[in-house]
């Protein structure tokens, strides 16, 4: 069995604790990740040296691994294209709270391992560069600024199975070797 | 009392019946993947399996950047090649053939009543022959190669039903830029839609497909047409495979109900930088223009094509104008050129591209410049997408399109 490099590391630590980088509504995935990178299918490293690169080029220089991204309405709408999660996991965002998401870019991100969380109305409450500290399993998100706490919504535990797993490659490996 | 997204996913889950928000367990017909499919490759090999579940229900194509466009989309491209030989995957179109939601039909891929999974958000296209077909991502994809199966959630259901007559020159493009403008982004998320009304009988397979591929732009999971004996006839010339059409039960329930009169719907056009940024073509009528593009899997089909060359026929356009055409097809090509189009474009002072996904995504073959202004038949006008984050997309109809060729400004058909 080859070695498994890409998911080696679980992601579903209890406690994430980072610093938010904020976003609005509607943050498509051509801004996320621009289609002429696209060609870009096997180096981890230099997709993520383009996360947001035409439209917000600031991000590059001003957030940092760890950080977690806040949010507003369907985050990730727009393209199919799996780098967009890729280039944030492998950038180094801890965690993704938004008010929503659109569906495949959600979907890509639990295969990916890269964690994501519902938080209604979490624009209103989080500002730029606040610093939270989120209990993943649980969903309580607490604001270290002002001790605020927000509720995620909870995970169907399906997927939760998939993301203890370390995402969908690592999940369907236990599931295939089972069956050799 | 069940919609065609849940009879759909019930009989590919094996239930007898499923309800809204229930996640199943789901076997996928048909596999779609595009150069994406090299992403798919890296994850697939990552999970160790030797072979493919199914040879027959794979389909691999070319169309986002061909001819390569750079010496990592040749590597992509050969490495594919090479896979497509080691699985013996039976249906493989290299960069010959054109854009995925024209091939999958043209070659008999989309059948009512199954379950069709791309790596592509314009996935929903194939809703428009009754398939429930929906968009995933790559290692999502790299699964379904291992196994045969994905998850998926019951989308609750959206019905929208059309009536009345088109005016001349208002086509589903501007049904469908209505639609997206009033329920928003994020207006169908998560959902299924079924298109259905009088309206809908009329309209040919291409223009259907026009409502089904754009619903993704309201974030629809996917957007069903419900076969009618057209759907079937042309479904029948291209495959031998036997289907089974699934439409609602009368009592279906619905999430949301929306009737649409189009009778008196004017030329719309989303602005930038998002697809529901909707207005009336008259609204911005005069805005200057550099680039205009007839195309992409939104409207590259031959009755767009035909609509575009009644329009150009025997004019120019405007000098300061770059007027790209890019059949969906080599079928269509082929067809646009036996009718003359071809000839009345070339004549016009277009520029005609290979049948593929063309700058639409940003990739290649006419990206635009800070400040330019770009009118498209395509589905996305995202900041940046197809060029400079400086620049500017509008997308229309085709006939809006080429009227705004001929004077060089967005310009209100007829």
């Amino acid at each position: 069995m080859t070695k498994n490099t890409r998911f080696s590391r679980s992601v579903t630590r209890d406690r994430i604790v980072g610093k938010v980088y904020k976003f609005g509504n509607n943050i498509n995935t051509d801004v996320i990740y621009p289609g002429k990178y696209l060609s870009i299918t096997t180096d981890n490293q230099e997709m993520a040296r383009h996360c947001f690169e035409t439209v917000y080029p600031d991000f590059l220089t001003t957030a940092q691994p760890g950080d977690i991204i806040v949010a507003g309405k369907n985050f990730g709408c727009g393209s199919s294209r799996e780098q967009a999660a890729a280039c944030l996991k492998y950038f180094g965002i801890s965690l993704i709270l938004a008010e929503s998401f659109a569906r495949i870019f959600f979907r890509n991100a639990i295969n990916l391992g890269l964690p994501v969380l519902i938080v209604p109305n979490i624009t209103q409450h989080v500002v730029h560069n606040d610093t939270l500290e989120i209990n993943f399993k649980s969903g309580i998100i607490k604001n270290m600024k002002n001790g605020e706490e927000l509720q995620a919504v909870k995970l169907p535990p399906f997927i939760l199975g998939i993301i203890s797993a370390g995402g969908l490659i690592p999940y369907l490996k236990n599931r295939c070797a089972g069956h050799e | 009392m069940s919609t065609v997204a849940e009879k759909i996913l019930a009989r590919v889950s094996g239930n007898k019946k499923v309800m809204p928000n229930e996640i199943v367990m789901a076997r996928v017909d048909v596999a779609m993947s595009h150069e994406n499919a090299d992403v798919v490759l890296r994850s697939f090999r990552e999970i160790g399996v030797k072979q493919v579940w199914d040879k027959d229900r794979i389909v691999i194509l070319f169309d986002h950047r061909i001819p390569a466009e750079s010496e990592k989309s040749a590597i992509t491209h050969k490495r594919l090649r090479e896979f497509v030989k080691e699985q013996g995957i039976k249906h493989f179109y290299d960069l010959r053939e054109g854009i995925c939601h024209q091939i999958l039909p043209e070659f008999g891929h989309c059948r009512p009543g199954e379950l069709l999974v791309g790596t592509d958000s314009h996935t929903t296209t194939h809703g428009a022959f009754g398939t429930f077909a929906t968009g995933i991502g790559a290692t999502e994809m790299s699964g379904v190669w291992a196994t045969g199966e994905l998850w998926l959630k019951i989308p609750e259901t959206i019905e929208v039903t059309l009536c009345g007559t088109l005016k001349q020159y208002v086509s589903a493009k501007d049904v469908i830029l209505h639609i997206v403008g009033t329920l928003g982004a994020d207006g169908a998320n998560y959902k299924a839609v079924e298109f259905t009304g009088e309206t809908i009988g009329r309209m040919s397979i291409a223009s259907r497909m026009v409502l089904s591929n754009l619903s993704m732009e309201m974030g629809a999971k996917v957007a069903f047409v419900v076969p009618d004996d057209e759907t079937v006839s042309y479904v029948k010339a291209r495959t031998s495979k036997e289907f089974k059409v699934i439409g609602p039960d009368p009592d279906a329930h619905y999430c949301k109900e929306i009737s649409i009169d189009v009778t008196d719907l004017g030329s719309q056009v989303a602005c930038p930088h998002s697809v529901d940024n909707v207005k009336l073509v008259r609204e911005v009528a005069g805005t200057r223009i550099h680039q205009a593009l007839i195309g992409s899997c939104t409207n590259g089909r031959l009755e767009d094509l035909s609509t575009a060359a009644a329009i150009l026929q025997g004019k120019t356009i405007h000098p300061d104008v770059r007027l790209l055409i890019i059949p969906a097809s080599r079928k269509i090509y082929l067809e646009a050129i036996k009718h003359g189009f071809i000839e009345t474009f070339i004549n016009a002072g277009a520029l005609i591209l290979n049948p593929g996904c063309g700058p639409c995504l940003g990739a290649h073959q006419g990206l635009l410049a800070p400040g330019e202004v770009c009118i498209a038949t395509t589905n996305r006008n995202f900041k940046g997408r197809m060029g400079s984050a400086e620049s500017f997309v509008y997308l229309a109809s085709p006939a809006t399109v080429a009227f705004s060729a001929l004077t060089g400004a967005i310009t209100e058909p007829g």
